[in-house]
């Protein structure tokens, strides 16, 4: 697999990994008002966001129809959906793309419900790598508290209740993060994934990722500004 | 599981009545299965009793005719059923269909929902059946859908791993008839050619006559390429009805002993 720069696009992505409560999100945010406030070419992507395939997920994720390997294929239509029509063309169209999540989520995520490895990787090997992987790496019990204080309702595939991991979906959930944390660190080198202590101040990771943005991506490319 | 609730469309012409058969049914022996690759997790192979029968061919090869006739003549010698065949799943046969109404999707976007469609029927009709020792009858599988990306130009890699999911068939048939004759059977059954099954996504010709003659001899190419790794029987669907019901027949007859 290749990134997008080792492809020639004149774009670049950035993508940021975590698991929830990580702060990858207020980071990628940030991220993107810094890129704006230059005048960058910047678009902003989330995993989860096509349209089209959403009926059919949300319909699965109800009624509780999903398998791991329909629930891995379902994510990985959807994520094509939005590869091919979304990413593809702005990509080649000079942008400069954020996305909150990308396929490694699915690696994870899918091979803690016991799908094959390789057959993941297989399915989303059409898609290129991210220039730049941002993996926010939070104390399990830090981001757990971050989503678990509020008590949320937690939705029955995201508690990861279908591994009959546990009754109660606050403990299913803390064990299924616990799990997705071993597959995020397994995967870090071999993606060369930038590792952010997310155990910081959010100023303090914010600064770093800016620098690393800079230093790896020439932003005077993305500039939409007149000079 | 009732065994005809996933039949699409009742059959067009009554079949000729079964041949009375005596009241002794032959229990089918058990022969081992596998999947095409690594398979459906946490399925246990050994208690899939039942058979899995496959019938590939264009729209208009008489894959249905052919199907219905299997199921009266399996019926009559006391098999249980089900059938099976592509966009039929509870979880996105909708949405496939929309999308395919406004031609919508790209390629690799189609090419997975299609594998959704199938993996949902696989773990949830195709398994247990086999599990309960039914005779599954499967209109078109992976096959079809290999051969439609393919022409497409997919990775035909990207395509075994993908469908590495699949269980290996007892047998399958693929109706052999000819793009020319294909197309009569199209104008007699709907006065018109489907977008798809003439590939006019393909941007072949704009003239949907040659494209679908140049489309379907594509998919034949495919077919038979295929075949090679494969190995399904080609039957000559250009013969009777009940010619090509007597060899599908036949051949299922070695099956169920084998």
């Amino acid at each position: 697999m290749k990134t997008f720069a080792e492809l020639d696009f004149p774009g670049r992505m950035v993508a940021v990994e975590g698991l929830d409560g990580s702060g990858k999100s207020t980071q990628i945010y940030l991220l993107k008002r810094w890129l704006e406030l230059q005048g960058a070419k910047v678009f902003f992507s989330e995993w989860n966001s096509s349209t089209l395939v959403k009926d059919a997920t949300s319909k699965g994720k109800k009624r509780e129809l999903l398998t791991p390997t329909t629930f891995s294929l379902i994510h990985a239509t959807d994520f094509a959906d939005r590869y091919e029509r979304q990413l593809v063309p702005l990509l080649r169209a000079g942008y400069l793309v954020l996305c909150d999540r990308y396929i490694f989520t699915a690696f994870a995520r899918d091979t803690v419900r016991g799908c094959l490895p390789e057959w993941v990787r297989g399915n989303y090997s059409f898609a290129a790598l991210p220039d730049l992987v941002f993996f926010f790496n939070a104390k399990l019990e830090v981001s757990l508290q971050r989503i678990l204080d509020g008590r949320p309702e937690l939705k029955y595939f995201e508690a990861g209740m279908d591994l009959n991991l546990s009754h109660d979906p606050y403990e299913s959930f803390r064990i299924f993060q616990g799990r997705l944390l071993e597959q995020y660190l397994a995967m870090s080198t071999e993606f060369k994934f930038l590792v952010i202590d997310a155990n910081q101040a959010v100023e303090t990771q914010q600064s770093l990722v800016r620098q690393l943005v800079a230093s790896r991506i020439d932003l005077s490319r993305f500039s939409n500004l007149k000079h | 599981m009732t065994t005809s609730a996933r039949s699409p469309k009742p059959l067009r012409k009554p079949s000729a009545p079964a041949r009375v058969v005596g009241p002794r049914v032959f229990v089918p022996h058990r022969s081992p299965k596998r999947f095409y690759g690594h398979g459906i997790p946490g399925v246990d192979l050994a208690k899939l009793s039942g058979k899995l029968i496959v019938v590939e061919g264009a729209d208009g090869s008489g894959r249905s005719t052919q199907i219905a006739k299997l199921v009266q003549w399996l019926e009559a010698r006391g098999h249980a059923t089900v059938q099976v065949g592509l966009k039929r799943s509870t979880l996105v046969a909708e949405e496939l269909d929309q999308a395919q109404q406004g031609n919508i999707l790209s390629r690799i976007t189609l090419s997975l929902f299609y594998a959704t469609d199938f993996a949902d029927q696989l773990e949830n009709v195709i398994l247990p059946a086999l599990k309960s020792g039914f005779m599954v009858l499967a209109d078109r599988y992976i096959y079809t859908l290999m051969v439609r990306d393919m022409v497409r130009g997919m990775d035909e890699e990207w395509l075994k791993n993908l469908y590495g999911i699949a269980l290996v068939p007892d047998a399958v048939f693929y109706l052999n008839v000819a793009p020319e004759e294909l197309i009569q059977r199209n104008f007699a059954k709907n006065l018109a050619l489907d977008f798809w099954e003439s590939g006019m996504d393909l941007g072949l010709s704009r003239d949907m006559f040659d494209s679908f003659l140049n489309y379907q001899s594509l998919v034949e190419q495919q077919f038979k390429r295929l075949q090679s790794t494969y190995g399904f029987t080609i039957v000559d669907g250009h013969r009777l009805v009940d010619e090509i019901s007597v060899e599908l027949q036949k051949k299922i007859e070695t099956v169920l002993e084998k």
